[in-house]
């Protein structure tokens, strides 16, 4: 049992996904049922997977007891164990609040919506485990498929959003696969373990080196690394809030993933910094992106828009570590995809609380009364928000922290001023919807001034939507005060010797 | 220079494929054409495999009784054929998924230009 | 010689106060229930502090280590005399705060009280962990729970120009927050650690002198903020569209002082006196701290809004003890450490005169208090007590650690700062000599007796013979002076 781990995850979530529109015959109850189970038993799965990793090291397994190099192999080692978790743990707390926000925003499409989310976390979770390059392809496309969907259902404007991003995201995977074509020319192998030993002896030759330019670049839109991000922002803001909130999170890092495994893993570390240059360039892009991010997400006035744009922006810091190629930098690049997932997550889980209470997620639209109204909803908002600023202890601090300490280690000065203007202009678009929710500011007396509650009580949102925004909020403090158990814990083991300062 | 530009002819005609789907994805203003210009990138990486997998005097990976198996490189590779059935499937349920959006696009906004989308979009 | 010991005292210290805030929270509806819980909050938290104080002063100090928050990097807590010295002065303040706060709030009807309160005791939590961090981190991470906290607190009147004095408050801190990270990670590079060391963490570091000098910088930066230092004093000023509670505890106390004590513990132990003499930052940084004095002294004539002249006058002497601590010498040092007690036990006295003579009387301007002296007598004592401290006149607590200053430039031979003393002095003199003559010697407006109620004129008039008594007994019951002179022994060597 313990041997079929790696591939049990993936398993349980296809076979949910497919069981879903069979059980939404019965009634449309059983497919969130049943689509919250099958997350649930993966994410069982995950956690003992990465327990046994942890334990004993790597874990291989060849599907169809096809011996790779030749047949396709699952691998689950500490980096991918990771991302399996990350994902699944962000997805279980998605799908619990997903069940009254799609019951009040999407009530005729649960069924397939749910069972879009199972193909989605199906693909995403392919691509963290898959061992061989073409796999990863497939899987890239199976989780691309189900994220056209999912960002097709919402508003009249979501079809338009999802068929740029459908275009775009072709676009990546394509030059992706022409990438692994390059690479598959010269050396014959599409196994990632092959690679490692077989690439040291053709990183020279100009069809491997277009290839992974071609492979960068690839995943560099699906990530929506700037200046490739275009596709994001109205995707996320025209699709449903549970959709976003599913996507937003998740989406994006698992791009990156494959980025940090192709640039650190499948080839040598030194080959995308000293010979291509790329990843010199992916730091300029990142500084790029983490102002232009962060500028326009000022400039917004829709919460979910903002919270888009700012993830262009937080895309930035987990770039800029991946390029700075150290260990300390892609210790710091791992943090922060755990802590951006979980702050993002929390956010857009109080989007879609403040969308189903309110009818919208306009800023100029809210005011105090969500104070007392909805106050958990907004402190789970405020702990978030205070995380993306970076005010420690919590967790996003500490990403950043790192990311710093990374930079000054290279002498990348222009990295640790834009690491830290970064936050400040997170803590002027986030400052800026505090101000709302909480002050009332004079000459707008509809009310009396003394601390009593408002009469009609809450119009907070039932327990299965705050749990999890909660939950996600909470875990905010408990990653930022214990960020070293996963550091030294999970991270550092990570990190292979090969990178400048790794073990 | 010109022995490299002759030998390498296919790969020449595929560039050109794939320049051409991107101009055509960047530059139309039909969504539809746009979309067409998408399955002409996809074809062009699917032919690059097919070329690359293709060798002069080799013949189909099944053990021939005549040929043997002293001498491998008489065989083709089939994995970049192999490989290209996935991916065209690949391609088949992206199109698929693309012309669902498009006609929803189509019934909500009674046209596929892009320009007059964005148009009523702000509506 | 001084010995280290396990003891979880610090952190309970920390934590009281935080623990009281969902007690709080809870007991939003209940007024003297939340306000018991802040009253014991601070009366246990003061105790634990005093706790403290025999081992500070037999140089036994009290350690916890928490988990790492970085490897390598504990959340740290420690109470070496430093700390206990400001933890000190912070606590024993909010108690009296928070009887003077609880009869402000109420006479004034405040909205929000709740928040208010719940504010007021992270922030004194955040100030005791800033006071107890045995490392930059835990440092800097107190720092910055401390810029949030104060931050509902200064737009607490949610008036515009209150929502606008926040986001000035906000810019500053938080551009000296992340400045402050800069600064960190630079000095975790060079040092490999960011363990406060008296004499130093930097002293074994190899780096150029302009290394050096760029990382002062910065530190000067992240922490000059708080310490109000010219040019980055403004914040302080716009600040006191705060109720006055707040500036008195956290804008004469908490606040400024952890600006301060950072000002302290980077000069003195991120530093350490050999380098700055060495890379000649402490003449730097004496400078920057007589402009700063002169300039705010002559800015407070100007003022006629009572708060606001209070301001300008804190800004003044927030660098009378960057002053000290840039002499490096024995009596700088702990004439600026005295400092630190004296301006608080003073400045707190005129604060909380001025929100006594708003609740009361509904005045805040200079021009407006002619004669008061006579209808609210011990208010305006109370008043004059903290003004001629701070002019400097004995036997008021004040003089005593401007004489150490004094004496502190004449060790260092830096004569100038003599007579940058004399000068505020008599700077200080000419804004508060007209506020007493006013209150005094003017006709009233027909007003009799009438005080404001107890609830705010006892901590005032507390206070005021606190600094009375500390003028006459400097070391006196809680033996600052000795804290003062271990703090200075461990920084610059035995004498």
């Amino acid at each position: 049992m313990n041997d079929h781990i790696p591939v049990l995850i993936p398993v349980t979530l296809l076979v949910a996904a497919l069981i879903i529109p069979l059980a939404g015959i019965r009634g449309k109850g059983w497919a969130h049922t049943v689509a919250f189970a099958g997350v649930l038993l993966s994410l069982a799965l995950a956690v003992e997977g990465m327990w046994l990793v942890l334990a004993t090291g790597t874990m291989r397994y060849a599907l169809g007891g096809w011996t790779p190099p030749i047949g396709i192999e699952l691998v689950l080692d500490p980096l991918s164990a990771f991302m399996t978790v990350l994902i699944l743990a962000v997805g279980t707390l998605v799908l619990l609040h997903a069940r009254t926000s799609v019951a009040g925003e999407l009530p005729h499409k649960s069924v397939p919506f749910f069972s879009l989310c199972l193909l989605l976390l199906t693909g995403f979770v392919g691509i963290v485990l898959t061992g061989d390059l073409f796999n990863l392809f497939v899987f890239l496309e199976i989780g691309s498929l189900a994220g056209y969907g999912l960002a097709a259902i919402g508003d009249r404007r979501a079809p338009v959003a999802a068929f740029r991003y459908l275009l775009l995201g072709t676009v990546g995977a394509t030059f992706y696969l022409l990438g692994v074509g390059l690479v598959f020319m010269m050396t014959g192998s599409l196994n990632m373990a092959d690679l490692t030993t077989l690439l040291p002896f053709s990183t020279s030759e100009p069809p491997v080196m277009v290839g992974f330019v071609l492979m960068a670049m690839g995943i560099g839109l699906k990530m929506a690394l700037f200046p490739l991000h275009l596709w994001l922002p109205d995707t996320y803001t025209f699709a449903s809030s549970p959709s976003s909130a599913l996507l937003a999170p998740l989406g994006t890092k698992v791009a990156a993933y494959v980025l940090i495994r192709l640039m650190v893993f499948v080839f040598e570390p030194g080959f995308s910094r000293d010979q291509l240059f790329v990843s010199d360039a992916m730091v300029w892009m990142a500084l790029a992106g983490i102002v232009f991010g962060s500028v326009l997400a000022v400039a917004q006035t829709e919460l979910k828009r903002m919270l888009a744009y700012s993830s262009v922006a937080q895309i930035g810091y987990i770039a800029l570590g991946v390029g700075l190629g150290s260990a300390l930098g892609l210790v710091g690049a791992l943090l922060h995809i755990l802590n951006h997932a979980v702050m993002k997550g929390a956010l857009f889980l109080v989007a879609g609380n403040l969308r189903l209470k309110l009818g919208h997620t306009e800023l100029f639209k809210l005011d105090d009364r969500l104070r007392t109204t909805m106050p958990w909803s907004m402190a789970a908002f405020v702990v978030a928000a205070l995380s993306m600023v970076g005010i420690p202890p919590l967790a996003g601090f500490f990403s950043k922290w790192y990311l710093v300490l990374a930079s000054i280690e290279q002498d990348a000065w222009a990295a640790v001023a834009v690491i830290l203007v970064g936050s400040l202009l997170s803590a002027a678009y986030f400052f800026r919807i505090l101000e709302r929710v909480y002050l009332r500011p004079q000459g707008d007396s509809t009310g009396d001034t003394v601390a009593v509650e408002p009469a009609g009580g809450s119009a907070e949102v039932r327990w299965p939507m705050l749990a999890p925004t909660l939950i996600l909020s909470v875990s905010l403090l408990v990653l930022g005060i214990l960020n070293t158990v996963i550091v030294d814990g999970v991270l550092v083991r990570i990190v292979p010797n090969t990178l400048e300062g790794g073990q | 220079m010109i022995e490299t530009l002759q030998g390498l002819y296919a790969y020449w005609f595929i560039t050109a494929l794939l320049l051409l789907g991107l101009y055509g994805m960047l530059f139309k203003r039909s969504l539809m054409k746009k979309l067409i210009a998408m399955t002409i990138l996809q074809s062009s990486v699917i032919l690059f495999f097919v070329v690359s997998g293709t060798k002069w005097g080799g013949t189909v990976p099944i053990v021939d009784p005549i040929i043997g198996t002293d001498d491998p490189t008489k065989y083709i590779s089939p994995l970049p054929h192999t490989l290209m059935l996935t991916a065209i499937v690949v391609g088949v349920a992206t199109v698929g998924v693309a012309f669902s959006l498009l006609i929803i696009i189509y019934r909500r906004f009674h046209t596929l230009d892009e320009e007059l989308l964005l148009e009523r979009m702000k509506e | 010689m001084t010995e280290v010991y396990q003891s979880a005292v610090p952190l309970y210290a920390v934590l009281v106060s935080l623990a009281a805030l969902p007690l709080i929270l809870i007991s939003s509806r209940w007024a003297n229930i939340r306000e018991f819980w802040t009253i014991l909050a601070a009366a246990t938290k003061l105790l634990l502090v005093v706790s403290l104080l025999p081992g500070a002063l037999e140089q036994r100090t009290a350690e916890i280590n928490l988990v790492e928050l970085s490897p390598g990097i504990g959340l740290s807590l420690r109470a070496d005399p430093l700390g206990v010295f400001f933890a000190l002065i912070a606590s024993s303040l909010w108690m009296l705060t928070s009887f003077y706060s609880i009869g402000y709030v109420r006479g004034l009807q405040e909205h929000k009280q709740t928040r208010y309160f719940a504010s007021f005791a992270v922030c004194l939590s955040a100030t005791i962990g800033i006071a107890f961090s045995a490392n930059l981190l835990t440092f800097l991470m107190f720092y910055e729970i401390l810029t949030v906290a104060t931050y509902p607190l200064v737009v607490h009147k949610e008036s515009k120009e209150a929502i606008q004095a926040g986001r000035k408050y906000l810019v500053y801190t938080l551009g000296a927050g992340v400045i402050l990270i800069a600064a960190l990670g630079w000095t975790h590079h060079l040092a490999g650690s960011l363990d406060f060391e008296p004499g130093g963490l930097l002293s074994g570091a190899q780096a150029s002198s302009g290394t050096l000098k760029g990382l002062f910088a910065l530190f000067l930066a992240g922490v000059g903020v708080k310490a109000a230092v010219m040019p980055l004093h403004s914040w302080l000023p716009t600040a006191m569209a705060a109720p006055t509670p707040v500036s008195a505890l956290l804008h004469a106390v908490a606040v400024v002082k952890s600006g301060v004590f950072g000002v302290m513990r980077v000069v003195g132990f991120v530093f350490g006196p050999d380098l700055l003499r060495q890379e000649g930052l402490n003449t730097l940084l004496a400078v920057v701290a007589a402009v700063t004095i002169l300039l705010a002294s002559i800015l407070a004539l100007k003022q006629d809004n009572l708060k606001r002249m209070l301001a300008y006058s804190t800004v003044g002497h927030l660098s009378y003890i960057v002053l000290g601590a840039s002499l490096l010498t024995p009596a700088g040092l702990s004439g600026g450490l005295m400092h630190i007690a004296t301006h608080a036990t003073m400045k707190i006295t005129l604060f909380f005169c001025a929100g006594a003579i708003y609740v009361h009387m509904h005045k805040e301007n200079i021009s407006e208090i002619d004669g008061i002296g006579r209808v609210m007598p011990w208010t305006m004592g109370a008043f004059a007590v903290g003004a001629l401290g701070l002019v400097g006149v004995p036997p008021i607590n004040g003089f005593v650690s401007k004489w150490f200053l004094g004496i502190g430039a004449v060790e260092a031979q830096e004569h100038w700062i003599l007579a940058v003393l004399l000068l505020s002095g008599l700077l200080n003199a000419g804004y508060f000599f007209p506020v007493i003559y006013r209150a005094f010697f003017r006709a009233a407006a027909g007003k009799r007796y009438s005080e404001a109620p107890a609830l705010m004129v006892v901590p005032l008039v507390v206070t005021a013979i606190a600094s009375v008594f500390f003028g006459i007994l400097p070391n006196g019951m809680v033996h600052l002076h000795d804290l003062a002179l271990l703090v200075t022994t461990s920084v610059l060597g035995t004498p």
